[in-house]
């Protein structure tokens, strides 16, 4: 039975903050076919072409048949618990700090024996339900979680080391403006994030839902002008500390491509917003989340990007801002590279058009931007890297993945 | 002139017996610009990037790389930049003759009732009203409209709504009349912009835009401090950035009013 975790208190400033450890890197190249399936929040194993055995851990070649066609794919999920063990004193810094630490061998109901990190509810022999996830080194570690819900499940002290729940954590939200920011505020607001600072550009500007979000405790409309370097720096040094995640709402949606359109001012425009807007925040906020990596039930946990599934593939249509979300997508690695070693989760959410005024004329499938709210807390929630909302973003990393040139030829029309 | 009395005016000046005084907003990131439909082109907002600040990007010194449009912060208005003066000479802030940019300002003060109505128009029969204490408007003058404006918080000072801005300025019959009858060399508001919030639905849109630099006459915007100039002999000091074929630019506004 777990212990909710309680709201934290204040620090007490004369303690040195904990610094961020990181639990083992190393991985075969083949292992991160896991990391793939953890980004996705997947279960995926190996499995035999020829024999069709699934195998485990990450393999060369088939153990029953030695086969080499041993391609990652969906496996069932359902093991039972063989034999648990609690590391007291590990030497490894990261499981040092944090023991009790259990950990236990599974038996997949589909073959495989899996070494996993158990969830506090896990019984010996009782069944289990397998996840991937990423650790705070953003590596592929197997989770056994109890086969049923139990109370307080999400509260239990190993799953939140590979989790951002927003759960009395401080969020960030950089554009309130928008419908997307003002759906996540509510959406983070109902999972138990304690205050949402609200980033307002241009508070000489009026907007819709103003009045809604100034009314509301644990709500603080903050100036954020994330295009603005000075803005991000002085709201950083008023709140840098206490940002536990960031949600990246900045949403600067312009039609075109290059030869409709005339001179640079829009993609001037979109680049500022959106990528100079992205470096703004990271070295103004980034430091100090790397930093806050292991500082207690609220640490800094994750970042977040809202990002267009054209990032993937250019869409003529929207050309441009497809190269500027492409661009913002490549500095989302380097971010991700740069706060791994506070164990900072950079979750990217792709979404394909979304029923806002700039893709009105775009026929539906649109997302709603309360779908895309939900999906920013369940994949906090789950510790994913990699959303797809809507049925446009799956469908284009589906065709992604199956040919490129295809979807490079189709997406232009 | 006699070269004495440029150095009897530089005496002045250092003495204080003639004030200086800054008509300019700071130039910063915060200060409200010109907002058009989304689907215009925009101006850039004022954007100031440190290059080093005495550190390992440079260690002795400190400097900002800036970019903005030609229309944010206390600007200059060239009459190129209006559709009625795209055809005439020199009408550029690089080619505009230099003596222009030094002229005497006649400040007709509107606060109170700018202050009662945030629609409020300047109108022929109020510049009458004006003339008839402080005499009639020489030609070449700036005629400044001091509503205080300036005063405001940025909001109430953009005064955004859902129809648009609602800021003082100049009715259409005032504009064409202090241009044809008065010759007026420019004329300068506190607001964002030489005409009112509403001027898109006047006959024609935008009657300052469209008179002043159809003759070839200037505008200046965002200014404060007007309510420490006199209502005459004040003398304005505005150059604009030569910017190559510019149609405005930020710009710092001086007046030199006498003391007493």
């Amino acid at each position: 039975m777990i212990e909710p975790i309680k709201p934290p208190r204040r620090k007490n400033p004369l303690l040195r903050t904990r610094l961020p450890a990181s639990p083992p890197r190393p991985r075969s190249r083949t292992s991160h076919g896991f990391t793939r399936a953890a980004a996705e929040g997947r279960f995926m194993l190996q499995r035999c072409e020829a024999c069709g055995a699934f195998a485990y851990p990450a393999r060369e070649a088939c153990p029953s048949c030695l086969s080499v066609s041993l391609a990652f794919v969906d496996a069932p999920r359902r093991g039972a618990l063989l034999a648990e063990t609690t590391a007291r004193v590990p030497s490894d810094i990261y499981f040092r700090e944090r023991t009790p630490w259990r950990i236990g061998l599974v038996k997949m109901d589909c073959g495989p024996t899996i070494v996993a990190h158990l969830h506090a509810d896990c019984v010996e022999g009782a069944a289990v339900r397998m996840s991937l996830q990423l650790d705070k080194s953003g590596q592929a570690v197997a989770f056994a979680h109890p086969e049923g819900e139990t109370p307080n499940m999400a509260d239990d002290k190993q799953w939140r080391e590979m989790t951002a729940d927003p759960k009395f954590r401080r969020v960030l939200v950089t554009n309130g403006r928008s419908v997307i920011g003002q759906e996540a505020i509510a959406a983070l607001k109902a999972a138990g994030a304690k205050t949402v600072f609200v980033g307002i550009a241009e508070p000489w500007r009026p907007f819709a839902g103003e009045n809604l979000l100034r009314g509301q405790d644990g709500i603080e409309i903050v100036p954020l002008d994330a295009a603005d370097e000075k803005s991000a720096t002085d709201l950083a040094a008023d709140i840098g500390g206490k940002v536990d995640i960031l949600v990246n709402t900045t949403e600067y949606v312009r039609p075109g491509g290059l030869l409709d359109r005339k001179g640079t001012s829009v993609a001037r425009d979109e680049i500022d917003q959106a990528y100079l807007g992205f470096i703004n925040l990271a070295q103004a906020f980034g430091p100090a989340m790397r930093m806050r990596g292991a500082d207690g039930i609220n640490n800094s946990a994750a970042w977040v990007n809202i990002l267009s599934v054209y990032a993937l593939a250019n869409w003529p249509a929207f050309g441009a801002y497809s190269a500027s979300q492409a661009a913002c997508l490549s500095l989302s690695h380097c971010l991700r590279a740069e706060l791994r070693p506070g164990g900072v989760r950079v979750m990217n959410l792709f979404a394909g058009p979304v029923d806002t005024e700039w893709f009105q004329t775009v026929p539906p499938p649109k997302v709603a931007p309360r779908a895309i709210a939900q999906a920013i807390v369940s994949g906090l929630k789950g510790g994913l890297e990699e959303i797809y909302v809507g049925d446009v973003a799956e469908e284009i990393r589906q065709r992604l993945a199956a040919n490129p040139k295809a979807l490079e030829r189709e997406l232009d029309r | 002139m006699h070269s004495n009395n440029l150095l009897e005016l530089a005496g002045a000046i250092s003495s204080g017996a003639v004030r200086v005084v800054d008509l300019t907003f700071t130039l910063s990131p915060d200060f409200p610009v010109i907002v058009l439909p989304p689907e215009f082109g925009q101006a850039a907002p004022v954007r100031i990037q440190e290059i080093s600040r005495y550190d390992g990007r440079g260690p002795a010194w400190y400097w900002n790389n800036i970019t903005f449009g030609e229309h944010t912060g206390t600007h200059f208005d060239a009459p190129i930049h209006w559709f009625t003066g795209k055809n005439l000479p020199n009408n550029a802030v690089d080619t505009m003759p230099a003596k222009d940019m030094i002229a005497p300002a006649c400040v007709i003060d509107c606060s109170v009732l700018a202050a009662q109505d945030p629609d409020f128009l300047l109108t022929v029969p109020l510049v009458e009203a004006w003339e008839a204490k402080h005499g009639r408007i020489p030609e070449r003058n700036w005629v400044l409209l001091r509503t205080d404006w300036s005063k405001k918080g940025w909001r109430d000072y953009a005064n955004l709504r859902d129809d648009g801005a609602h800021t003082p300025g100049p009715n259409p019959a005032v504009m064409k009349w202090l241009v044809e009858e008065r010759g007026i060399i420019g004329f300068g508001n506190e607001t964002i912009g030489t005409d009112a919030g509403q001027a898109g639905h006047f006959e024609p849109p935008y009657p300052a835009h469209h008179f002043l630099h159809g003759a070839g006459r200037y505008g200046l915007q965002c200014l404060c401090n007007l309510d420490q100039l006199p209502a005459t002999g004040a003398v304005i000091v505005a150059s604009p950035l030569k910017i190559q074929n510019g149609s405005g630019s930020p710009l710092r506004v001086i007046a030199l009013a006498s003391s007493t």
